[in-house]
């Protein structure tokens, strides 16, 4: 397994022990935004040595998983977990959305094997973070109207993930691969360094999360492991049908298997104040997120390599 | 000479509710606001600013009485039923209170 890996094992194990580590929120934040601009910088470049063709419908088919999943988990999350309108209604916002952790753990999953992937998948990460949102927000509202869209696009649309993806996107892009040279030492080289840090933290983050399990109990758990599969077997082969090498089907099922912890709950607790935000958050981060690392990711890549028929 | 005892009020409230916060106080005419992060616990959890979603933020404004208890009202009407949100007032003692009106 990943070495990486093991460093959210740490942060999950010292959390739960209650020992004192903790990660200054200013670090944190500095490591997200690293790991943020590294995926959008390498895809930028990318995307200069190979200009993208037939990317608008490819983009259109991602977006379409982005509305789709929401519509899916929003009936399971009413019907079997008995969930109030606006509890499920915010479930289906966080797992249609997505978790850049995730894609990131997955693209050092790739790495490690030496598997490339399309230029294109930091762009689909962009696509998928938005629409399951607005969707959740519709589903929860439906007739009322006291939503200001206005003020809540904005702050979906340029929240700090969004503006540095798309931001490193086109210095990577502009730059090409010669100017992001002197770029190398800090965003890529330490890339996995950035990562092993940046999940300790998480880690930590999970194990706070394990007081609402408790009470929340078997639904959240049960829930938080068995939905990202079939929905990442969406992606994949959503992936696979718009002509993505395994890498890049592995990331886009990687990616619809994932659900938001940031985008998602920020949104959600200013649009749908009256849902439950830990119900959510310890479902995608103390739930969803560890299975996805330590299970889902070899599951998904065996499921792309299934659908190109190359054996897992 | 004026009265130089105004009211302090402190709310302290989900991080995620600034900028709503600071727009609300501008409209209801306060003249200034500080904003510290904050952690702590309440009934509704742990706050332990661990990352930016679970953070609390602790805003403090001087006013007068008149204002102070039409902010902690509309704070009241639009944010106790759904937000983790306490807010309580002491006197203080203002030396320019011009500033304070």
């Amino acid at each position: 397994m990943d070495p990486v890996i093991w460093f959210f094992a740490l942060g999950l194990v010292a959390g739960l022990a209650k020992s004192d580590l903790r990660m200054p929120p200013a670090i944190y934040d500095l490591l997200t935004m690293m790991l943020l601009l590294a995926i959008g910088l390498k895809g930028g470049v990318e995307l200069a040595k190979a200009p993208f063709g037939g990317l608008a419908l490819q983009g259109l088919a991602v977006l379409s998983i982005g509305f789709l999943i929401p519509l899916l988990i929003y009936p399971v999350a009413r019907g079997l977990g008995r969930f109030g309108r606006a509890d499920s209604a915010s479930l289906a916002a966080h797992y249609g959305s997505v978790s850049v952790a995730t894609f990131a753990v997955g693209v050092a999953f790739l790495a490690d094997r030496n598997i490339s992937y399309d230029s294109q998948m930091p762009l689909f990460l962009v696509l998928l973070e938005v629409p399951a949102i607005v969707v959740g927000i519709l589903l929860a509202r439906r007739a009322s109207t006291n939503v200001r869209w206005g003020k809540l696009l904005h702050e979906i649309f340029f929240g700090k993930s969004i503006v540095l993806l798309v931001g490193g996107l086109a210095i990577g892009w502009l730059a090409g691969p010669e100017g992001v040279m002197s770029l190398k030492p800090l965003f890529f080289d330490l890339f996995k360094g950035v990562l092993a840090l940046f999940l300790l933290e998480m880690g930590l983050i999970a194990a706070s999360q394990a007081k609402t399990l408790r009470r929340n109990g078997l639904f959240l758990a049960l829930f938080g492991v068995l939905v990202p599969v079939p929905l990442a077997a969406i992606g994949a082969t959503v992936g696979w049908m718009i002509g993505l090498s395994v890498g890049g089907t592995t990331l886009l099922a990687v990616l619809a298997g994932s659900a938001s912890y940031i985008a998602a709950p920020a949104a959600i607790r200013i649009a749908v104040p009256e849902a439950n935000p830990s119900l959510s958050l310890t479902a995608s981060l103390g739930v969803t997120f560890p299975f996805n690392i330590f299970f889902g990711i070899p599951i998904y890549y065996a499921i792309a390599s299934m659908l190109h028929g190359s054996g897992a | 000479m004026p009265d130089e005892t105004r009211k302090l009020l402190t709310i302290v409230t989900e991080a995620v509710l600034e900028p709503d916060i600071c727009q609300t106080l501008e409209d209801l005419g306060a003249s200034g606001y500080t904003i510290s992060n904050a952690r702590g616990k309440g009934s509704r959890g742990v706050r332990d600013a661990g990352w930016s979603s679970s953070g609390n933020i602790r805003v403090e404004v001087v006013c007068s009485n008149n204002l102070a208890q039409r902010i902690a009202e509309h704070m009241r009407r639009h944010y106790y039923d759904d937000y983790a949100m306490i807010i309580f007032e002491n006197d203080v003692q203002v030396l320019r209170p011009e500033k304070f009106p």
